[in-house]
């Protein structure tokens, strides 16, 4: 049945998990901002280490493999003074036939504080934020196609500081909408932070079925979906979006959903383009825009270092 | 022996009886409603007072997971569910290991079901050898083995040739063949209603068009091969009109729906419930409305308890990888309850909706109360509350959406054949 409180705040309202970017109030999002913000002087820094996680031990639970994403959160989390064990589990014991509560359970005994979750099923941090005794936090790096809240974050952290306030951008997100978990998470992100028009562009064969429910304005074409827009979020397209007949070819959806200079100019002259990573250039974007003037795409990768140490602080402080 | 049920509230969904009186039983049978047979001398009486007495419940979906899956629940504790929920005759799926294809299996769990003297089990047989949808079973002899259907439980046929023929040869000895609409290669994948939910989690998707489309085929089949066809788990608004209008052209149609899907929706599934991971998927809450309306005006005939045991670790990983299924056998009676409450329907014709209904698409004679019938009965507190959790059920499985809620209506006393043989 529902339930009804939320699994990521604890009894005072503090964020106990990070699990998806909906249902948490502006404060909070805000107040992960804020202290990514803080912590940029620290990266940029000769010694780049504040105390603040001293002896804690975070567990980097990767079920679905992932260098990016998993090497950003070991960087935050030793700038942070943390102990950091990574383990790929793809690899290991979950093709020894042991569950994943079995394996969260023995890293538990083993004294973790957070454990930083990726897994290709959605709702996998959710269980695991469930079973997990409750001095532990779980971070959600990734689960199926629901939700990675760092990349939104990071996202919201880099639109932040190229526009400066939400209240009166035009967002659109570019992609395969229906298998993104970073989609998800933006959209939730983008509407609690005030911005007051997101769209959604893709072909329906990528657009899951209710979307419009999600607060978002659904466009099939670059051409009206991209006018007048303030930031641009490009989605990675996966090559088995061609094998599950959902597209023709690379070559077709580059032709009418690729990024390229020429569609980036139907958007506002000071549009903002970001992508999660790893990029398929001449797929969803074209080289000249991914490195182009435009393109915030490498300093979301440093403000993605920023954001993550300020969602772990912030969680070993509650 | 012979027993009177004294002062019960008396419902008999066939003569439409509703009224307060005393039912008297001999040698297995019910000999009298209302008035004592002559020289009728009870040598044990059970007060019915402020009790419910009425037909013994008819389920049309079981699994009893023997042979094969032991390990989520054997024959005894199902068997013994299924008392404690007032059913007294139940229909099961033969999607068993190995699957209900070969007429020595059918005996075998036969035998083992009435050896343990409790409910009455209706298996139905495989239509195709191994549930494979490419070879038709033995039909005949199955069902001169026990078999009172036939079906596919929740596996695809490869082709749709199969399905036709398969309809059309259970049609030549006028078996009923009794389908679950779901088209494979639209679900494909899928664990939850392409709704607002799936949406939101992220959830591989089921499309309402997977059961249109199936049903569709399904229809068309029918009543170009003239086939006894039954609709298992009707989950859509889209597919109730579908099957409103086959009845209306008069196809021989019936439907039934699981209790769940009356009273729940995607909404339900709330951060990842896998106990409302089901199948078919819990759809919008305009679908579950449409299936609480279609059993009302009696497009779908029948509420059955799809009770799908499930062992607790399989239920314990993240949604899409979790078992699908819930126990149902003693969350029947009160989730019809529920919905006529809610509906403000007559008991009467709630009842007949687990009793009458069911015995006519099995084509048994049960579920009603009439002088000579075996006594097989319900006696349940309609008024009483009470908390559905691990402890309180018999089956082995302990999954199910409504996991610590209070439903009301309890199962007194359930008698097969004139035994009690169960006493809650």
């Amino acid at each position: 049945m529902t339930m009804s409180n939320n699994p990521q705040l604890n009894r005072n309202g503090e964020l106990q998990h990070l699990l998806t970017t909906e249902g948490l109030p502006a404060s909070i999002l805000l107040n992960i901002l804020d202290t990514a913000e803080s912590f940029i002087g620290v990266t940029e820094r000769d010694v780049k280490k504040v105390p603040l996680l001293r002896g804690k031990s975070i567990f980097n639970l990767f079920f679905e493999p992932s260098t990016r994403t998993r090497t950003t959160f070991e960087i935050a989390a030793k700038r942070l003074s943390a102990d950091v064990v990574n383990l790929n589990i793809a690899a290991s014991s979950q093709s020894k036939g042991e569950t994943l509560l079995d394996t969260v359970n023995n890293l538990s005994a083993m004294h973790a504080d957070m454990f930083v979750v990726r897994h290709s099923q959605s709702g996998a941090a959710h269980l695991i934020a469930r079973h997990v005794q409750p001095e532990i936090h779980v971070i959600n790096a990734g689960d199926g196609r629901h939700a990675h809240p760092t990349q939104a974050l990071l996202d919201m952290f880099t639109i932040r500081h190229y526009k400066l306030d939400f209240h009166k951008l035009r967002v659109a997100i570019v992609g395969d909408i229906l298998h993104s978990r970073v989609a998800r998470s933006q959209i939730h992100a983008l509407t609690t932070l005030g911005v007051p028009e997101v769209r959604v562009i893709a072909p329906k064969t990528l657009l899951p079925a209710k979307v419009g429910r999600l607060g978002v304005h659904v466009y099939h074409q670059m051409e009206q979906g991209l006018k007048d827009v303030d930031v641009l979020l490009m989605l990675r397209l996966q090559n088995e979006r061609m094998l599950s007949a959902r597209l023709p070819s690379a070559e077709e959806y580059f032709k009418y959903y690729g990024l390229t200079q020429e569609k980036l100019a139907l958007a506002k002259h000071d549009a903002i383009v970001l992508h999660p990573g790893p990029m398929n250039r001449g797929v969803e974007i074209d080289s000249a825009v991914a490195d182009g003037k435009q393109s915030v795409i490498l300093p979301q990768v440093t403000f993605g270092i920023a954001v993550r140490m300020a969602v772990m602080s912030i969680l070993a402080g509650n | 022996m012979k027993l009177v049920i004294k002062g019960g509230r008396v419902i008999d969904p066939q003569s439409q009886l509703d009224a307060i009186m005393d039912v008297f039983v001999a040698a297995g049978k019910i000999v009298g409603v209302g008035t004592v047979p002559v020289g009728f001398h009870a040598n044990r009486e059970i007060n019915a007072k402020d009790l419910v007495v009425c037909p013994g419940l008819v389920d049309l979906s079981a699994r009893l997971r023997e042979p094969g899956f032991e390990y989520k629940a054997t024959l005894e504790s199902e068997m013994e569910a299924a008392v404690a929920g007032g059913i007294t005759s139940l229909a099961c799926s033969p999607d068993t290991d190995p699957p209900l294809d070969e007429p020595g299996l059918v005996e075998m769990l036969k035998h083992r079901a009435k050896g343990l003297n409790q409910a009455h089990v209706y298996p139905i047989g495989a239509l195709t050898q191994g549930l494979k949808g490419e070879r038709l079973t033995e039909m005949a002899e199955l069902r001169d083995a026990g078999c009172v259907a036939f079906g596919q439980s929740d596996m695809p046929f490869t082709n749709a040739r199969v399905m036709m023929h398969a309809m059309q040869y259970a049609s030549t000895f006028g078996f009923g063949v009794w389908l679950r609409p779901q088209d494979a290669s639209l679900a494909n994948g899928g664990v939850a209603h392409d709704g607002e939910v799936a949406t939101r989690l992220g959830l591989p998707a089921i499309s309402v068009c997977a059961e249109t489309v199936a049903l569709s085929n399904i229809i068309l089949m029918a009543k170009e091969t003239g086939a006894t066809v039954h609709l298992c788990r009707i989950s859509s608004a889209e597919g109730v009109a579908m099957v409103r209008a086959a009845r209306q052209q008069g196809l021989p149609v019936t439907c039934d729906v699981a209790a769940n899907h009356m009273h729940l929706s995607e909404m339900d599934i709330g951060f990842f419930d896998s106990n409302c991971h089901l199948v078919p998927p819990l759809r919008g809450l305009s679908d579950r409305n449409a299936l609480r309306a279609g059993l009302l005006d009696g497009t779908i005939d029948a509420v059955c308890s799809d009770h799908t045991p499930v062992d607790e670790d399989a239920k314990l990983l993240p949604f899409g990888e979790a078992e699908a299924g819930a126990t149902g056998l003693e969350l029947l009676l009160p989730l019809t309850l529920k919905w006529a409450a809610e509906m403000r329907i007559p008991l009467v014709a709630a009842l007949a909706k687990v009793t009458m209904e069911p015995a006519r698409i099995l084509g048994i004679d049960a579920g009603h109360l009439s002088p000579g019938a075996a006594a097989d009965l319900c006696i349940f507190d309609p008024d009483q509350y009470w908390k559905v959790e691990a402890a309180a059920l018999k089956s082995q499985g302990k999954n199910t959406p409504f996991l610590g809620m209070e439903l009301q209506g309890k199962v007194k006393y359930t008698l097969v054949n004139g035994n009690i043989v169960n006493q809650g």
